[in-house]
């Protein structure tokens, strides 16, 4: 009794609940117990949501560019409209700074046009089921609509809130699938390391460290370089995922390693040894269950790793390019300092990366926690 | 002792040979061979016309070429060759201007090794005693607030605050902070006053590219202290009116910092890469932007080479990071 108490649970966790509570079930007790994590879990269920709805949330088509809106400067939405709540957006005219070449933008505070919520828009699939034309908000004008530029506009006129939004949906699913071609390769070799032990631990434990002491941006470079130019946005997608997991799988394999090799000498893998259990049996229905939780929270933190990989490749212009839209994609826009001294709002690119990196980064320590308190 | 110093060593040196056949296969993987590429960079010279023109165009020039070079023999022959001259210190010409690569890459090379050498001490120096202070103060405002800059400095790459940094610095203070020497020094030998510009020059990119080693450092730091803090001896020598301050230096701060020593091994890879795109953004002149010139414009020698040396300088840290761990802490094990 004394020393279930001396584990971190939530407060409302009676003692003969604790008795009988299986792992997973403790381990979510525990998780509870970290608000961060609580609440980043959320943060990420949002990111998630807005990758899967980017269409229905942007007002404009992300590659539709317009002359009419370069680098426009963010405009905000006026509330209030004779007394009732109407939201609307002043008009935006350009003049052409003939000494400086610059657009200087003026709001004509004259005209209002509406913010409509549920209005029409660019037609779109939504979820793969069926074609509609309704956004969150479009701008409503005499010659159709356009986007609010709440966040203001790129080096083609494009809305750069739009183009974050359909963003997220390859920064965030490469994520996803770097880390599973991860787990995959690390549960292999880091299962294989860690069970068998001997020279095959020897040979795959001196390639994790030759491969963790490369250093990987430049070796990403030259891999991403020398990728075909004429390859297809997917194929290049995959093959960068690829790339990035061939360095992330030797973390997992180093966390799974340790704990085979940990587990190995417990006794209840020698009672099933002794009761004749096969070696893929003891595997899998043995230790597998009790390393998956130390394996969903190390693949938790590399999701961050891939997200800031792919962020830095594509910034540098290799790896994705346009016109495929990613996070490292837009920033790639924001790469020096004279464009980011006139158009600061390109920065701005920055904020999702830097809250999803965050959030995972607090998921992945609550599960860590949560999957070892001792550890 | 000396066996695990001679396995170090034998196993840097053959990662060694595994990233010169990485750096290799980079030459090797785009399509089309060096021959192609130096024809078109020669045709381009003297724009195709007249008689260089057509001697080049001709395909049994390109052929020599490849004859010369060793390019329609067996991949395995071509990378013993390319080793064989890599030991003589012949890295090949480059494509920009034809100019040696020793020449192109010599002075970056040292600005490559300066930067990550000045990072980590500046990282170790923030992380110190940022670190012990965050342990004592344990559960204080101030602790709350450094875990919280900590764990900014792990999300934030480092390629947007260098970024962000340029822009400050241009929007507010009116400075430019890129480059690593003012511009009366660039070419100037080397003398106490280039030292000194170098320093002045050096702590916005050391600030970029340590913050997020910094952080990790911090974190690992306050954690070890915060176990050693609550031994039993900390205690013991507390109750014996030892002052408090001398009580955590003597010998907690000791325990704790055996990671600092071993973080050589896995920050200089990591310093390594990031500069890469840390000097880019700030324009640094050390080996990134040359590598990324080179990767763009398919100078394949050239990259193979900065590829290659990275891997070295990075393999060199490792184990000199390895002597060091053993060296001070005779605790470890020594089994690898």
């Amino acid at each position: 009794m004394a020393q279930e108490q001396a584990l971190p649970m939530a407060a409302d966790v009676k003692d003969e609940q604790l008795d009988v509570a299986g792992p997973w079930l403790l381990m979510w007790w525990r998780f509870r117990k970290h608000r961060l994590a609580m609440a980043s879990v959320v943060v990420i269920a949002l990111f998630y949501l807005v990758a899967i709805l980017a269409d229905f949330l942007s007002s404009s088509e992300p590659v539709t560019t317009n002359e009419r809106f370069n680098y426009v400067p963010p405009q905000t939405i006026h509330w209030f409209a004779d007394g009732w709540i109407r939201p609307y957006v002043h008009d935006i005219t350009s003049t052409l700074d003939l000494t400086t070449f610059k657009k200087n933008y003026e709001v004509d505070t004259e005209t209002r046009f509406p913010v409509r919520f549920f209005g029409r828009g660019y037609e779109y699939r939504f979820l793969g089921l069926f074609n509609t034309d309704r956004h969150l908000f479009i701008v409503e004008t005499p010659d159709g609509h356009r986007a609010p530029f709440i966040l203001g506009g790129d080096a083609f006129g494009r809305d750069l809130m739009s183009r974050i939004l359909h963003g997220t949906r390859i920064s965030l699913t490469i994520g996803l699938a770097g880390v599973s071609i991860s787990i995959v390769l690390g549960v292999a070799l880091g299962g294989l390391s860690g069970f068998y032990g001997g020279i095959i631990d020897t040979v795959v434990q001196r390639l994790i460290e030759i491969l963790r002491s490369i250093p990987t941006i430049p070796l990403w470079l030259a891999l991403a370089a020398s990728l075909p130019r004429e390859w297809s946005i997917t194929r290049i997608y995959l093959a960068v995922t690829v790339i990035l997991s061939l360095y992330a799988w030797t973390e997992l394999a180093r966390v799974v390693r340790g704990r085979f090799l940990a587990m190995r000498e417990d006794d209840f893998i020698m009672a099933a040894k002794l009761a004749g259990a096969s070696d893929s049996r003891i595997i899998f229905r043995h230790m597998v269950p009790n390393f998956a939780s130390h394996l969903i929270a190390a693949a938790t933190l590399a999701v961050p790793f891939m997200i800031i990989s792919e962020t830095a490749l594509s910034f540098l212009g290799l790896g994705l390019v346009p016109p495929a839209i990613s996070w490292g994609v837009l920033l790639k826009s924001a790469q020096n300092v004279q464009t980011v001294a006139l158009y600061p709002w390109l920065m701005l690119i920055a904020v999702p990366v830097i809250v999803a990196v965050l959030a995972f980064n607090f998921v992945g320590d609550g599960l860590r926690d949560a999957a070892d308190p001792y550890g | 002792m000396i066996a695990f110093l001679i396995r170090r060593t034998l196993l840097a040196g053959f990662t060694t040979f595994v990233i010169s056949i990485i750096a290799f296969m980079v030459i090797q993987l785009p399509p089309g061979d060096f021959a192609t590429t130096y024809v078109q960079l020669l045709l381009g010279f003297g724009q195709g016309s007249g008689a260089t023109g057509a001697i080049l165009g001709d395909p049994a020039i390109e052929q020599q070429m490849r004859e010369a070079y060793g390019l329609d023999q067996p991949v395995v022959v071509q990378y013993l060759k390319w080793l064989w001259r890599i030991l003589q210190l012949d890295f090949g010409i480059g494509l920009e201007a034809g100019k040696k690569i020793t020449e192109v890459i010599g002075q970056r090379l040292l600005n490559t090794v300066i930067l990550a050498v000045g990072t980590i001490l500046f990282t170790w120096v923030l992380a110190v005693p940022i670190g012990i202070y965050s342990a004592v103060k344990h559960n204080t405002p101030a602790d709350y607030g450094v875990t919280f800059v900590g764990f900014l400095g792990l999300a934030v790459p480092d390629f947007l605050l260098g970024l962000a940094l340029l822009w400050i610095g241009f929007a507010y203070f009116d400075i430019s902070i890129g480059g690593l020497y003012s511009t009366a020094y660039i070419n100037a030998p080397w003398s106490f006053d280039k030292f000194i510009d170098l320093l002045k020059h050096l702590w916005v990119p050391a600030i970029v590219l340590g913050t997020a080693g910094t952080a990790g450092l911090i974190r690992i730091l306050r954690n070890n202290l915060l176990d050693e803090l609550a031994k039993p001896y900390v205690v013991a020598a507390r109750a014996r009116g030892i002052p408090e301050w001398r009580l955590v230096l003597k010998y907690p701060v000791r325990m704790a910092l055996n990671p600092f020593i071993s973080t050589i091994g896995y920050l200089l890879p990591f310093l390594l890469s990031g500069s890469v795109i840390v000097s880019v953004v700030l324009s640094l002149p050390t080996l990134g932007p040359t590598l990324l010139r080179a990767l763009l414009g398919e100078d394949l020698f050239l990259a193979a080479t900065i590829v290659l040396l990275l891997g070295l300088l990075t393999v060199i840290g490792t184990l000199l990071s390895d002597i060091l761990l053993v060296i001070f802490d005779p605790r470890i094990k020594l089994d690898g």
